[in-house]
């Protein structure tokens, strides 16, 4: 069954813009299915379709930015199509780091730069050690986890792994972001900017909430579709 | 006041013999005795909220023993010592405030629980946010790649206070990583870059 807020904001009737208008964070979402702007008045089913979307897939990850704590139905888990949920995956992937993070280590850059080197290099190492491992770990899904998926969808079999595996070793890559966000808030030597620290701070809470959102996807969505699909082998 | 004692001890000869040697010298007094630790004796152990527990690592199965410090102070924070009869692995009898033996003295008994209270005072429980020198001792260690084991080894604690210390350091910074507490003490000068790289 679904919620009240889930049928009241999230129908495929309602207009697309009416829905970006009630939660903006879902502009991300809609970027990331590789739906482009410009749809006046059509409605999300419309729009969905035009671009070869299912709108119930659309709807379904749209849910998890809109309503916190969302957790996915059994129905909803059926009917969603998961070659859009890996397309959405992939898309948002390639957002975080092309652009989340660039625009992170832009602000950074200018956040630091009255520093003295010695505390300008602590930082941007810890930094780059965190770019590193976010695309370690966005790579094992890419070259590992996604492909199963699609072998999975293909041929219903894919012997060389299995979902649980990946759902077991699904590290948690929010902390280093969480320490980060802590030393710039708290311990940054006076001579930062204020404007810069604040800059800086948007990225990071932004980067941090969409990765929590993204992480819900994968677990919550992706994981039991796959799960579902390995057992009807 | 007396401290109140609770004994997890599943043999009651040896729970009756502890019983009396701690309610004969005053000091102490055994506020209850179980005789293992399922989950409605875990209210129980909560309820009586001790000061200090004394307990027969026996009660909790192999694979659980190693963890057997961290199980009980989710319900107390009472200071924990084992007491053993025969020989025990010593590693894992590291976890505890202090480790009685059922040949061990009265007096020496007391001596041994009144230094597991001393240590665990010593163990900040503050609700300060500054680092105590000690915390701060700590993370330095942790900032240089140290391990727990290498951290209580340099300064005689017990691997589980080490812990403690590093959960209250990371309660207080806010800084959960290792990379993340590094660059903490290098931005408050705690340690020189130079040490690290």
């Amino acid at each position: 069954m679904a919620t009240t807020t889930e049928r009241h904001l999230l129908s495929p009737s309602m207009k697309m813009a009416d829905l970006m208008n009630q939660r903006f964070c879902l502009l991300g979402v809609l970027t990331r299915m590789g739906i482009p702007f410009g749809f006046g008045d059509e409605t999300v089913e419309e729009v969905c379709r035009k671009q070869g979307i299912d709108p119930e897939t659309f709807l379904l990850i749209s849910a998890v930015y809109a309503i916190d704590g969302y957790m996915p139905t059994k129905e909803k888990l059926e009917k969603a199509d998961l070659r859009d949920v890996l397309k959405y995956l992939r898309l948002s992937h390639a957002y975080y780091m092309d652009v989340a993070l660039q625009e992170l280590e832009m602000a950074l850059e200018n956040l630091i730069a009255p520093c003295g080197e010695k505390h300008k290099r602590i930082i941007w190492k810890f930094f780059a050690d965190y770019k590193d491992e976010l695309s370690k770990h966005f790579e094992y899904e890419e070259k590992t986890v996604f492909p199963h998926a699609e072998a999975v969808l293909r041929q219903g079999i894919d012997r060389n792994f299995t979902i649980g595996e990946y759902e077991e070793n699904h590290s948690n890559v929010e902390e280093k972001l969480e320490d980060l966000k802590n030393l710039v808030m708290k311990y940054l030597p006076p001579v930062c900017g204020q404007q810069d620290t604040y800059k800086a701070l948007f990225y990071i809470f932004s980067l941090e909430e969409d990765l929590e959102k993204h992480t819900v996807v994968e677990d919550e969505i992706l994981v039991p579709i796959v799960n579902r699909l390995e057992n009807h082998e | 006041m007396s401290k109140r004692v609770l004994l997890i001890i599943p043999s009651a000869i040896v729970a009756r013999g502890v019983e009396h040697i701690f309610n004969d010298l005053g000091e102490f007094e055994v506020c209850g005795i179980l005789t293992d630790l399922s989950s409605s004796r875990e209210a129980q152990l909560r309820n009586l909220d001790p000061d200090v527990v004394v307990v027969d690592p026996s009660i909790f199965d192999h694979a659980s023993r190693g963890n057997a410090r961290a199980a009980l102070s989710e319900h107390t924070s009472a200071a924990v010592l084992a007491i053993v009869g025969s020989l025990w692995d010593e590693e894992s009898l590291k976890q505890y405030d202090g480790v009685l033996s059922l040949y061990d003295a009265p007096t020496t008994i007391i001596r041994k629980v009144r230094t597991a209270l001393e240590d665990r005072s010593e163990t900040p429980r503050s609700e300060g946010e500054e680092l105590s020198a000690r915390e701060k001792e700590i993370l330095v260690c942790v900032a240089k790649g140290m391990l727990n084991k290498e951290i209580a080894d340099l300064y005689n604690l017990s691997i589980y206070t080490v812990i403690t210390h590093r959960k209250n350091i990371t309660r207080k910074t806010g800084i959960k990583t290792v990379a993340g507490l590094t660059v903490y003490a290098l931005l408050n000068n705690l340690i020189d870059i130079n040490t690290i790289e």
